[in-house]
């Protein structure tokens, strides 16, 4: 350990700061070294402190014009999607990651939910936009959205995972950073009215089995869908999080397909043709199968199993203080809903069931806390969840182990960080 | 109970296994489901369908009138794909690699292209039509649809005479080499040991040893030693 990573001595300000915060534990964060801007991290200034009385208490504050539509606190400046810019060749066809270190509670705002296109993020114009079903149907139908804002709706609650999410750690740990390597999913609430509503109004025909779903952006996103899905819980979806979906989440229609990979779920939907068979879609065959070791792949593997991690501490979040500290994480299955989740801080000799606190919803994200002392001593952390089928989500070998390393897609293996004694903490593999 | 509607559909859904594994129905009570259609939505026009329709399926549905050879298509693509794609489409920079990789499905780094992987010639002509080139979507001819499909397999030895004519006609008669390498989701079968499976929560390891890290090949943006650091 570097000189640097020692425990600061403390300063007259710092023991200020201590006290002001009514903090009981010995502050580490001088070693806990992160290349990640925190506002709770920054150092207070004395000023603002007790027995001072800030500006802000003297001084008026901004009117209620000056906002009209509200945005966060510069203070959270730094509560931004990121991308990876070696990984794509181009911004238009290329995902950007939800910083989850920085979340709480289940609903993910909307302007930080991750991005996924092929073809950039039209603005598409809603009196301009259009839904056409067609094919196996009694009746070939286009819907304007004020057709769709006139049937019944519903609002759910769901996660939407890109089956890549961390499938850039098939072969050993690779980004630090919970927002890097667990980053694209997301978690909203969703208005909208059931897919099968609009096939209702067109009628399928019997031999109806698939449908392809199809966006109106410059990649004309498509997939297979089968028609029990279609007709169980999909939604088209016009709001996320009670206002209009943002254009880069599909705005003014999107599809949702609770549960199953997020390329399914079709942005700026304009096309819905009912089929037989399916498509093999380039999205369904050159991507988004899971290749195997013995050469072959695996295709139509929609459903997102279950799967979990810890947000804080992690790479971009250290632990701090020593003493009292609150791990916390999100667990969700595309089976069904989150029953349980365990929790290990020694590399898995020991585990103890974590506290699921907020709602509780199939197919959504669930959270979870494990609020715990800590003393400097070095952490393996890791979280496994359980849901309401019984599956119980694997480690990272034992998925290897059936599927090797080349599969990509579907990585729900148990995430290890490693806290050191300085707080700082490492994305690792372990024993 | 919903797993019954899995259960019926299960012809179409081949992966979808038993039944028993899909416990949870659905979040919330829905809407009644509506008996009588709603009588919202216009008639779709044969034309308007004809001017959204662009799809095409591994039987040929969907294939339009046209022809085209390699030869013909190899003008197309060096003009409108190879800046990305390169001359032979062997991909440039981080842009897709469209030929070669043949027999790489089992290496260590397998080299996943429109010959050693693709499952069918229709995807090659459904995607190209609807999102190619990049940038300028559906802006190509039906004629050189067929001409850059037949020049993809050619760079792919799939189609081996360059003057060889793809039409509507002969499309379905492409056979790709990887056409028997996929097989419907089969997780619920050969993972069935993830269900039900015991959660040690006391003494369940001895030792414990960091085994990778992250820090080794740190690719992390704005990590240390990440490749780009603002």
């Amino acid at each position: 350990m570097s000189e640097d990573n020692e425990p600061q001595k403390n300063t007259r300000s710092r023991r200020q700061f201590l006290k002001s915060a009514g903090l009981t534990g010995a502050l580490v964060a001088a070693g806990a070294k992160s290349a990640w801007p925190q506002a709770s991290s920054a150092e207070a200034k004395p000023e603002n402190l007790p027995p001072h009385v800030a500006d802000w208490s003297k001084h008026l504050g901004t009117g209620v014009a000056d906002r009209p539509y509200g945005k966060p606190s510069k203070f959270e400046a730094h509560v931004v999607r990121r991308d990876v810019e070696w990984l794509t060749a181009s911004q238009q066809s290329s995902v950007n990651f939800t910083p989850w270190h920085e979340l709480d509670g289940i609903i993910t705002p909307s302007g930080l939910c991750f991005e996924r296109h092929h073809g950039g993020a039209p603005d598409v114009s809603p009196a301009d936009h259009r839904l056409m079903v067609h094919g196996l149907v009694d009746k070939p139908l286009v819907f304007s959205m004020s057709d769709i804002m006139r049937m019944p709706r519903v609002n759910r609650v769901f996660f939407l995972e890109c089956a890549a999410n961390s499938g850039m750690e098939w072969r050993g740990p690779q980004l630090n950073g919970c927002q890097f390597t667990h980053g694209m999913i997301h978690n909203v609430m969703y208005t909208g009215v059931p897919l099968r509503t609009v096939l209702n109004e067109a009628g399928l025909k019997p031999k109806a089995k698939w449908l392809l779903v199809e966006g109106g952006d410059a990649s004309g996103m498509n997939r297979s869908l089968p028609v029990e899905k279609a007709l169980d819980d999909c939604l088209l979806a016009f709001k996320m999080n009670g206002e209009a979906l943002r254009p880069e989440q599909g705005y003014p229609l999107r599809l949702v397909v609770p549960g199953w990979e997020g390329n399914i779920w079709v942005k700026w939907i304009r096309r819905i043709e009912v089929g037989d068979k399916p498509w093999l879609a380039r999205e369904e065959t050159s991507k988004y199968t899971d290749l195997l070791a013995d050469g072959r792949a695996r295709r139509f593997t929609f459903v997102m199993d279950a799967k979990s991690v810890i947000t804080n501490p992690s790479p971009q979040a250290p632990l701090r203080f020593k003493g009292q500290n609150v791990l916390t994480g999100i667990a969700w299955s595309g089976r069904g809903a989150i029953t349980r989740v365990d929790v290990t801080l020694d590399g898995g000799r020991n585990w103890r069931e974590a506290r699921i606190d907020g709602p509780v919803f199939e197919r959504s994200v669930t959270r979870f806390y494990v609020d715990f002392d800590w003393q400097g001593e070095e952490l393996m952390i890791q979280s496994r969840c359980h849901d309401s089928t019984g599956y119980l989500q694997p480690t990272k070998n034992e998925l290897r182990a059936v599927r090797g390393v080349n599969s990509i897609y579907h990585n729900n293996g148990i995430q290890t960080w490693l806290v050191r004694s300085n707080g700082e903490t490492e994305n690792v593999e372990i024993s | 109970m919903r797993p019954l509607l899995f259960t019926a559909a299960a012809s179409a859904l081949v992966a979808m296994g038993a039944a028993s594994l899909y416990g949870a129905g659905p979040s919330a009570a829905a809407p009644a489901q509506p008996e009588k259609p709603l009588g919202l939505g216009t008639p779709a026009t044969p034309e308007e369908i004809a001017g959204w329709d662009i799809d095409v399926r591994p039987d040929g549905m969907g294939l339009p009138p046209g022809k085209g050879t390699a030869t013909q298509g190899e003008v197309i693509f060096l003009e409108q794909c190879a800046a990305c794609h390169g001359d032979f489409a062997e991909g440039r920079d981080r842009w897709p690699v469209l030929a070669g990789g043949h027999g790489s499905l089992k290496a260590d780094r397998p080299e996943k292209t429109i010959g050693s992987y693709w499952e069918s010639a229709s995807t090659v002509f459904d995607y190209v039509r609807r999102a190619m080139p990049f940038g300028n979507a559906q802006s190509l001819s039906n004629d050189e649809l067929y001409a850059v499909t037949a020049f993809l397999l050619n760079m792919n030895d799939v189609i081996k005479d360059p003057e060889f004519e793809l039409n509507q006609g002969n499309f379905t008669s492409i056979r790709m080499p990887n056409a028997d390498g996929f097989y419907d989701d089969d997780r619920e079968t050969t993972e069935r040991k993830f269900w039900n499976a015991e959660a040690c929560m006391k003494n369940c390891k001895t030792e414990v040893v960091v085994t990778g890290q992250a820090a080794i090949l740190d690719v992390t943006p704005d990590s240390k030693s990440a490749p780009s650091v603002d």
